[in-house]
Formats: C-alpha cells, sequence, structure tokens
C-alpha cells in the first residue's frame, strides 16, 4: 500500500531534529534506515504528519572505543556493526547479532538507533544490548541524558524516550567473556520466534519475543549468580513470564523454546569463554 | 511536492516526487526503468532490490527522497555501454540456468553483485544466508547458489 501523505523535513543537525520534534509533537517520527518505520506506513499502521529524516546525519555513524566502553553512532548501520573490526574484538556478541538480523539489504539501511526506538520486542539487536548493559544517550531540548536500558523498553514498542528527544548514542561496556545467541525461527529472513542472547559467561541473559519487550531472564542470571548449574538455571528462563501465543508459537511452546534456547547458549557461552 | 537530484546508471536526474513516493515506484513510473520488479511490497521478497552507493537496498522501503545525492544502480545500469554484453553475475545466471520465470531475477542479480562485494570469501551456506532476502518460487535456489559462487570465483562443493 502507498503510505498516507506528510511533511517531510530533512535534520541539519540532531539539535535541528530534536527543535523539528519539539515543533511538531507527536504528530512528528524521526526517520533513520526507515526499515521498521516505513513497512509500518506501509500497512497505515503508523500515519505520521511530518516525517524528520535524520538519515543524513554522517556525524552519528561510528563505532569508537572510550574508557573500557564502545561508543556507537545512532545512525550506525547494521553492516557497519557486522563488519566492525573493532566491535568484533571489543563486543563480539553485537557483531555477531547485527550479522543475524534481516538480510543484507536490511542491514545496508536499518540502524541501531533506530531499532531501540521502534523497540520491537521480536527484534534482535534490542536484546543483545540489554544482555550487554547498554547506555542510550538521549537528546531533546534540555541536552543529552543516559538511560540504562533496563529502564529503557517500557512496553509494546514503546520507549522511555519523550516525544521530543532522539538517540544519539548507544555506549556498550567491552564485553569479551562468554557469549552466545541463539535465533528460533522457522522461515528465512524472519524475526526471531523466541532467541536468547547471554553475554560475560551469563551474568547476562535476554530473551526475544518473550514478552512485551525484550526481557532479562532473572531467574536464570540469580540461580547461575548463586552457583547453580547451567541445567539447572535454564529451567528457570520462562520463570514468571508471560510471552505471547500468535500463528508461530504459543506461549507455552515459547515457554519451552526459551528454556531450551537458554541452556544452548549458557553451553556455548561458557564454551567459549575458556 | 519535493525535487530531488540523484544519480541513475550514472547520469544523473532530477525528479519532482511526493515525499511518499517510494523508490521502487519513482524508478518505474518516473524513470520508466521497468526492470526493477514489484514483488511482495513489504520488503520482503527483493524483487525491488537495487544498489544504493554501491550496496543493496529494497526499493520498495525507502522514500525516493531519501536517495536524494544518492547513486543508484538498477538492472538496466549494470551491463555497461550498450554493446558490452552482459555483466559477470548475468553471465553467471545465464550459463547456470539461474532462473525460470525470471521475476526475481533482477533483484536477485542485483543482491548477488553487492554480496559478492561484502562477502569476499563466500562459500555455499554463505549465498544462502546472503540472499535469505530474496525469493524465487521457481528454482529452488540451487542454480542460483551455483551461478554467485561461480561469479564469486569460489569451488563449487561437490555434495
Amino acid at each position: 500500500m502507498i503510505p498516507a501523505s506528510f511533511d517531510y523535513q530533512v535534520a541539519e543537525s540532531p539539535e535541528h531534529a530534536v527543535a523539528l520534534l519539539t515543533e511538531h509533537g507527536d504528530e512528528a517520527k524521526l526517520l533513520a534506515g526507515g526499515h521498521s518505520l516505513i513497512p509500518m506506513m506501509r500497512f497505515r499502521l503508523a500515519t505520521p504528519a511530518v516525517l524528520i529524516d535524520v538519515g543524513r546525519l554522517q556525524d552519528l555513524r561510528y563505532i569508537n572505543a572510550t574508557n573500557g566502553s564502545i561508543a556507537i553512532g545512532a545512525l550506525t548501520r547494521h553492516s557497519e556493526l557486522e563488519h566492525s573490526k573493532l566491535l568484533a574484538q571489543s563486543v563480539p556478541l553485537l557483531a555477531s547479532v547485527a550479522a543475524l538480523v534481516g538480510d543484507p539489504a536490511v542491514r545496508h539501511r536499518g540502524t541501531i538507533g533506530g531499532t531501540l526506538a521502534h523497540s520491537d520486542p521480536a527484534s534482535d539487536l534490542p536484546a543483545a544490548l540489554l544482555a550487554l548493559g547498554a547506555t542510550i544517550v538521549a537528546r531533546g531540548p534540555h541536552g543529552d541524558r543516559e538511560i540504562a536500558i533496563t529502564d529503557f523498553f517500557t512496553g509494546y514498542f514503546e520507549s522511555a524516550l519523550a516525544d521530543d528527544e532522539m538517540i544519539v548514542e548507544v555506549r556498550v561496556p567491552v564485553s569479551t567473556g562468554g557469549w552466545d545467541y541463539q535465533k528460533f525461527n522457522r522461515r528465512a529472513q524472519d524475526w526471531a520466534i523466541v532467541g536468547v542472547a547471554v553475554a560475560q559467561g551469563g551474568s547476562g541473559v535476554s530473551l526475544v519475543n518473550m514478552g512485551s519487550t525484550p526481557l532479562r531472564a532473572s531467574a536464570t542470571e540469580q540461580a547461575l549468580a548463586s552457583g547453580a548449574s547451567v541445567a539447572e538455571a535454564a529451567t528457570l528462563a520462562a520463570e514468571g513470564l508471560q510471552p505471547p501465543g500468535d500463528l508461530n508459537a504459543d506461549a507455552e511452546f515459547r515457554s519451552h523454546l526459551a528454556r531450551v534456547l537458554t541452556e544452548r547458549a549458557l553451553v556455548a557461552a561458557g564454551a567459549s569463554s575458556t | 511536492m519535493k525535487s530531488i537530484t540523484l544519480a541513475v546508471n550514472g547520469t544523473e536526474r532530477k525528479l519532482d516526487v511526493e515525499p511518499r513516493t517510494l523508490l521502487v515506484h519513482a524508478l518505474r513510473d518516473e524513470l520508466r526503468l521497468t526492470g526493477t520488479n514489484i514483488g511482495c511490497d513489504s520488503s520482503s521478497c527483493g524483487a525491488c532490490t537495487v544498489l544504493v552507493d554501491g550496496q543493496s537496498a529494497k526499493a520498495c522501503t525507502m522514500f525516493a527522497v531519501q536517495a536524494e545525492g544518492t547513486s543508484i544502480t538498477t538492472i538496466e545500469g549494470i551491463s555497461g555501454a550498450e554493446g558490452a554484453g552482459l555483466h559477470p553475475m548475468q553471465q553467471a545466471f545465464h550459463e547456470h540456468h539461474a532462473l525460470q520465470c525470471g521475476y526475481c531475477t533482477p533483484g536477485m542479480v542485483m543482491a548477488a553483485i553487492s554480496l559478492v562485494e561484502e562477502y569476499p570469501e563466500l562459500d555455499d551456506r554463505g549465498v544462502r544466508h546472503g540472499l535469505e532476502g530474496n525469493l524465487c518460487r521457481c528454482t529452488g535456489y540451487q542454480n542460483i547458489v551455483n551461478a554467485v559462487l561461480a561469479c564469486a570465483g569460489a569451488k563449487e562443493e561437490q555434495s
């Protein structure tokens, strides 16, 4: 379907984008790579009156090492994460997960800031960043603020970003301990029916598509921290969660997948940390 | 309407488009470059794959205004000058019988050209993973994979 009409504005800087957001409020949406937003506009699930194109802000495309963290500009594309030597050395989980998003054409356009702002619980990168304990830097009319990723996802496709804020940077702690990502799907190029990301040998375990937001598998993390075996900890992966049911999988099957995939990911992460 | 300037197959083009005009519609309807097909129209099938600044992109999932200032290559633009013959990837598709109805082929060829540039050491698995965003409903993919591997200069695996 052809999207509904909208007014198109090109942001010349992050500050200009914020000014335009402030002017237009919730009538406006930021357009980065567009690979979540444009399909939604085509299905008329999103009908913003104003699109603010931030896709030309080349200054927000970078991957830099700073003080034990890797700073990633919000407009950095998935393919750039995938091919980054710095990321492969410093946060291999993130580079590896980026290579599993969509397909190459999607990865050439999709951005890390866009995927976070979209806050799809079925997305790969938000869950990986959750396991890694990333920090999101949001710019608003009164400057920048840092949002811990554990506070960022607030509901189904909803985040802690205000209407007049844009993500400018994502900071990820260097994380070279045991890691793995398990993505279960049935069709090529599809979203995960369930996914599990493990960082730092199990101190960060997060789940894709097991609720209305990306989630930490807290019961599993706590069990591991208290000395439980991998098998015991993995049985707790879906503890207390209410996963969605859809045509691909009902809630019970999703819980089963979460347990099985968590065990596989933990085993793989343990193996790679020795 | 917005005025945009972009290079299409090496020629600068100026267009007046509605902001909501998708790149694939601008290419097909405004520039009459109908080699780029529309399949699923929802960024799944890859029939509309073109190169944006040398990298594969789905032209149904970009607004034409986003292509302002970029260099677009479509299937019409890969064989070079008139009479220069097929692009090596087209030639490989031809030799390996990598198409039947041909509907997916322009997008498949463009995605494959981008793929071999991006991943220099492709194997069978890499080609299959790399082309997962391009659907073919005829061939079962085997000959497409063979063609891409041949073009990439990779050794074809004997099963």
